[in-house]
Parts: C-alpha cells; sequence; structure tokens
C-alpha cells in the first residue's frame, strides 16, 4: 500500500489544457474522491497516476518513488474501469488471473488466489463463466476481483458504479467501502456525483476547468467550500448566496444585508465590490423576531422534510424545514441565520475569505 | 405500409421461402452447369438442344491433369489390360498419355500467390490499421484517404506502367511479384475494414492489459486480436476472392513459371479441339479453395459484414 503525491501535475492535448497545476497528498490506506463536473480533468488526472497518459509537467510519486513517466505495467496499480473493460474473448476465472500470469506467476499459485479473492467477493460460483452473460453487479466484481487479486499498490478506480442502475448503485458503494475497510488499500475514486463522494471518501479533491478547487474531509469542504463553485456543487440543493455589494473588512463580526445587520464569523481579510453571503439551506431557520424577510414563492414536499423556496431583496434562496411545519405560498417570513455557519465569497474571484470559522480547511489547489 | 415484430404468417414465409430459393437457383444454374459440364463426354457438352441427362465421365478430368498425344494403328490393336484406368480411358479415343499437363502447377501458382498475399495484406493492414486507429499519426485523415484513393481506378488501369516496372525490377513472371502486386493493391481495403473493425473495439480492454502489466504489443495480440478476429477473417475472404479470381493483371504479367489458373484454364481450350469438359472440370477445381476458405470462415464473413450495424 502507497502514498501518492501530486505534484504540480499539467497535462495538455494540444491547445486546450485538461489540468493546470495541480497537488495534493493522498496518505496511504486512504479512500481518496476526485470529484468534479464531467470535463474538469479527474479522469485525466487518475490516468496519469495509472500511466495511461504521460503529464506534460509534473510529478508524480507513488511511495516516494518518481513513476511520472513511466509506463502503467511499471507501476504496480490497479485501475477499475467504468465500462468495467473485462477481457471479453476470456472466462471470468481467466478475466481474474490475467495480471497474475503476467507476473509470471504459477498457474497453481494463480488459481489458489483467483479462488481466494472470488470468495471475498463472492463470486467463486461463476469463475467458469463468459464474461458476457454477467449482470451488471457481476460484472463489477469481476473488474475488481481482477484489480484485488494482484495486491497492487493503489486501486484507481474511473467511476466504477456509473454503469450500474441507481439501486444497485446504493448497494456496492457499500460494499466498496466495506472492501476498501477491509484491505486498507489506497483507493482513488473518480466520481460526478457528490453524495457518492461524501457518502464514501475519508478525503475529496474537489476539481473544475482542470484546477483544484478544495481539497479536504468531506465535512470540511460541505460546511466551509473554498469557492463559489465548490459551494453549488456540493449540495442538494446548493449553498445558497446572497450578493450583495459593499465593502467588507478583516476583523468585520457582521455584515449590513439591505440594511439589516448579520453576524458573521470574524474575517481575516477584507473585500470590496460585489459580495456573496453563503449559507446552506438546512441553516435558514424561519424566525418572526427576525427584520430579514423572504417571501414564500414555492414548497416542495420531500418526506421528512420540505424545500421552502423564497425570493429576498438579495436573490432567491431555498431553505430547508421540517415538513410538519405548514408554509404557505405567498406568506412573507422572518429569517434568522445561525452566524457560526455563514460563509462570505468575493464575487469576482468566487473565492471564500477566510474567517475565523474556515481558516483552517481553506486549501486551494 | 405497417410492420408487426409479430411471427409472420405461413404464406409470408412460404413467399419468402420462394424468393430465396429462386435466387439462389439463378445464381447457382451457371455453377452447377459448369460443374456438370465437367463430368460430361465432349459430345455432350456440346449437343444440341443441351443434356441434363447424360453418362457421366471422368474424360474432362484425365484430359485436363495430361498431356496426350495420337496412337498409331498398330499400338492401338494391341490390348494392354495391365495399364491404369485412366490410360484404358485415353485409349479407348486413341491416345496415349505421354505426361503431366501444367494444369496443377498453375493451380499451386494461384494457391501460393492468392493465400500469400492475402497473408501480407492482413499482416500489413492489421499494424496499420491499428496505428490508425489509436496513435496520433499525423496527417491521419489525409494518410487514410490517400491509401483509399489507390482503389478509385480498376487497377488494370495501371497495367501498363507496372509493366515495365516489373520487366526493369525482375519481377516479371515470379511468385514474389504476383504477391507483391496483389498485396498492394488489396492493403487499400485491409487497411480501412479493419481500421473500422478496431475502432469498434474499446481501448479500455488495451489499457487494462497495460496497466495488468502487459506491454503494448502483447497488448496487441493478446487482447486486440482475438477480439479483431471477426472482421480480419471477413477482410481475408474479400482479400483472398480478389487475388484469387484476377485475371486481366495475371495474363499481362505470368506466362510461365508464375502462371496462375485464371489465364491458364481458357488455354485448355485449344489443346486437341474444343475441350470443353476439360475447361469445366479445371473451373471446378479452381473454385473448390475460395469455397471452403469462406465456408470455413462463414459464422466470421456473416458477423463481419453485419458489423456495427447493430449496437451490442
Amino acid at each position: 500500500m502507497a502514498q501518492i503525491d501530486i505534484k504540480n501535475v499539467r497535462k495538455e492535448f494540444g491547445t486546450f489544457t485538461a489540468v493546470q497545476s495541480s497537488s495534493f497528498t493522498i496518505e496511504d490506506g486512504e479512500f481518496f474522491m476526485l470529484l468534479g463536473p464531467s470535463g474538469c480533468g479527474k479522469t485525466t488526472t487518475l490516468r496519469m497516476m495509472a500511466g495511461l497518459e504521460l503529464p506534460t509537467s509534473g510529478e508524480i510519486y507513488i511511495d516516494g518513488e518518481e513513476v511520472g513517466m513511466k509506463p502503467a505495467s511499471e507501476r504496480d496499480i490497479a485501475f477499475v474501469f467504468q465500462m468495467f473493460a473485462l477481457y471479453p474473448h476470456m472466462k471470468v476465472g481467466q478475466n481474474m488471473a490475467y495480471p497474475l500470469r503476467s507476473q509470471g506467476m504459477s498457474k497453481a499459485d494463480t488459481n489458489k488466489r483467483v479462488l481466494e479473492v472470488a470468495r471475498i467477493l463472492g463470486i467463486e460460483n461463476i469463475l467458469g463463466m463468459s464474461v458476457g452473460g454477467l449482470s451488471g453487479g457481476d460484472r463489477q466484481r469481476v473488474a475488481l476481483g481482477r484489480a484485488i487479486v494482484r495486491e497492487p499498490k493503489a486501486f484507481l478506480m474511473d467511476e466504477p458504479l456509473g454503469a450500474l442502475d441507481a439501486e444497485f448503485r446504493e448497494h456496492m458503494s457499500e460494499e466498496l467501502r466495506a472492501l476498501h475497510d477491509r484491505m486498507g488499500a489506497t483507493t482513488v475514486y473518480v466520481t460526478h456525483d457528490q453524495l457518492e463522494a461524501m457518502q464514501m471518501g475519508d478525503k475529496i479533491v474537489v476539481m473544475n476547468h482542470g484546477v483544484v478547487e478544495q481539497f479536504g474531509k468531506p465535512q470540511d469542504i460541505y460546511n466551509w467550500p473554498a469557492t463559489k463553485f465548490v459551494a453549488q456543487f456540493i449540495g442538494s440543493p446548493p449553498m445558497n448566496f446572497l450578493d450583495f455589494k459593499g465593502k467588507v473588512a478583516a476583523g468585520d463580526k457582521s455584515i449590513k444585508l439591505n440594511d439589516i445587520e448579520i453576524e458573521i464569523p470574524v474575517l481575516k481579510t477584507g473585500a470590496e465590490g460585489e459580495i456573496s453571503l453563503g449559507v446552506r439551506p438546512e441553516h435558514i431557520h424561519f424566525s418572526d423576531k427576525s427584520n430579514y424577510k423572504g417571501r414564500v414563492v414555492a414548497t416542495e414536499y420531500l418526506g421528512t422534510n420540505q424545500l421552502v423556496t423564497l425570493e429576498t431583496a438579495n436573490g432567491t434562496i431555498k431553505a430547508r424545514t421540517e415538513s410538519t411545519k405548514l408554509i404557505k405560498t405567498g406568506e412573507t417570513i422572518g429569517l434568522a441565520f445561525d452566524a457560526r455557519t455563514l460563509s462570505i465569497f468575493e464575487g469576482e474571484s468566487g473565492l471564500a475569505l477566510p474567517s475565523q470559522a474556515n481558516e483552517g480547511v481553506l486549501q486551494h489547489g | 405500409m405497417s410492420f408487426s415484430v409479430t411471427e409472420p404468417s405461413r404464406r409470408q414465409k412460404w413467399i419468402a421461402g420462394s424468393l430465396v430459393v429462386g435466387y439462389a437457383l439463378i445464381t447457382l444454374i451457371p455453377l452447377l452447369w459448369i460443374i456438370a459440364t465437367g463430368f460430361k463426354s465432349s459430345a455432350d457438352s456440346i449437343a444440341y438442344p443441351p443434356k441434363v441427362v447424360f453418362q457421366p465421365t471422368v474424360e474432362g478430368y484425365v484430359n485436363l491433369f495430361t498431356t496426350q498425344t495420337r496412337m498409331g494403328e498398330d499400338l492401338r490393336a494391341e490390348p494392354r489390360e495391365d495399364l491404369p484406368w485412366y490410360e484404358q480411358l485415353v485409349r479407348e479415343k486413341g491416345n496415349t498419355i505421354v505426361g503431366a499437363s501444367r494444369y496443377s502447377e498453375r493451380f499451386f501458382n494461384s494457391v501460393i500467390i492468392g493465400f500469400g498475399s492475402t497473408f501480407f495484406a492482413i499482416l500489413l493492414g492489421t499494424m496499420a490499421a491499428y496505428a490508425f486507429s489509436r496513435f496520433r499519426v499525423p496527417l491521419k485523415d489525409d494518410l487514410l484517404f490517400f491509401i483509399l484513393s489507390t482503389r478509385m481506378m480498376p487497377p488494370i488501369a495501371v497495367a501498363v506502367p507496372i509493366f515495365l516496372m516489373f520487366r526493369n525490377l525482375g519481377l516479371s513472371d515470379t511468385h514474389a511479384g504476383m504477391i507483391l502486386l496483389y498485396t498492394a493493391i488489396n492493403l487499400s481495403l485491409s487497411v480501412w475494414l479493419i481500421n473500422g473493425f478496431i475502432d469498434e473495439i474499446p481501448v479500455e480492454y488495451e489499457e487494462a492489459a497495460l496497466i495488468d502489466g502487459y506491454t503494448r504489443f502483447q497488448a496487441f495480440y493478446k487482447v486486440v486480436l482475438p477480439q479483431a478476429t471477426t472482421g480480419i477473417a471477413s477482410t481475408a475472404i474479400f482479400c483472398l476472392i480478389f487475388a484469387w479470381n484476377e485475371y486481366a493483371l495475371a495474363v499481362l504479367l505470368t506466362s510461365g513459371t508464375a502462371q496462375t489458373a485464371p489465364p491458364f484454364i481458357p488455354t485448355i481450350i485449344g489443346v486437341g479441339g474444343q475441350d470443353w469438359p476439360a475447361v469445366a472440370a479445371g473451373a471446378t477445381i479452381f473454385l473448390v479453395p475460395v469455397m471452403v476458405f469462406t465456408i470455413l470462415l462463414r459464422k466470421h464473413l456473416l458477423r463481419g459484414i453485419t458489423f456495427g450495424a447493430v449496437r451490442k
């Protein structure tokens, strides 16, 4: 098992820059998520770790060894493809044995090892089947099996659950996480699904347009997004922005929103111009005492809770509240915010302003 | 007009069936006629009205494989029970066998040149197609178009320059020359067809093999080739059919050592009158290898032709 270090890695395809100078570290044994919308460079980054693409510049270290320019076959990592990429002309057992045979392992040892791994995955009964007739879940297990048999330094997975249907995904993601915990293998997992990332990951890197936007624990990223992009990409519905024009300075404890004072975490730096106050839907409370008002435009019933769409002087926002609360469309409600949960973003760059609350977790690529 | 996915009615099946049988008959009759003529006697083969029922004989085949000459009166009178059956057959006509004909040599030339050129067209075509499909080849589209453009005129159009080139290079009437020529002509077809087949194979399979510890070349022949067999097999059939049947260039460039069967078969007519049964026998035997090859690869051929039409 291994630690993976990505240092200033950059990848260009002709004139298009897929990944811009990214750096982060994947600790030994971590379940690490590369998260971002399609085309953000997450898969390219993963493929560079695997050796399927060579970086234009920068270094990749696996266990302290620089492997950036080494061919995939010499890196001792396993890769799980979204489309599984099981060799269609081989049986399940042969597929799983294939990486071992390349290392020159004897037939007897190979069979023993394949059977061992098949037992872990619960697929020992299908080893003799051809891969064509397998269900999505079994294909996925075989692909995992092929990755596991070799006991590689790390597992790299490119949206491995992307080809499964929703119901089965849930089950498989639990299985995958359990497998990881059992083996303690360093795993890098690419996904565009923020829920999956938060559910499964020890750590998340959020990428956009080839840039690492933020890198950290799921809770930190959710609570203290480093950029407006992260704030909107993570969470469903996303973080609300209350936009205003004005000026904030280091040491400020509050801002004026539509002439109403709202407490915020103590700022470490200031900004001027377009500024946004970021607040998660579940952190908006309804309080008649509050002077900051919003008019209810719509409500969505979601079982245990409901989403309330409100129009305010600073834009439309969504709040999450218990579904037992009776809220009528058209009524005007006072909105209260908890100072400990708010973020301030600079409008133009979209960066979060460091404050007492988030300074420990803000990390930009 | 409406389409239904239900089982066709008996009537519809009957109509479809008779259409297929009718079409098969139309295409098969000339073939059957040739095969039948091979077993007719010389007289039956030119009888008018044509004979459909006749006394079969292998005279044509014996004539095809032998060179004969007329016997003198004295020799003819002498009964020779010790001679093999084919000598007896020839003696009945007052002839005697003086040696083997050149047919088997020419046939063997066809086998060497046909299969040889197919082998090289497929070998080079597969490697070129793989490169075009998987690597960033500069001017890829232009190169592919250029390769295709060699197919835009009939090969016979360049017969004269090829004839002169072959003469200067000493390639006229050589096996190597004919293999080279047919390979060159077939290569554009094989590059294009196989390129299409390899494009359809997801790159992930090779990438998986690379990560599993195999080199690029190992990934190519252990993972890509087994999946491209369908395409390669059908391409091989097309290449073989062309090289096997090619007539015009063979007439022009070969006359002796490397002459293939197509230009040779018509010359049989001239030996001892119009010996149609021998010609038909030569044509029948000539049909066999392509037929066997096609039947062996039949499954691949059908899948190959419809490849890409249906998404898996």
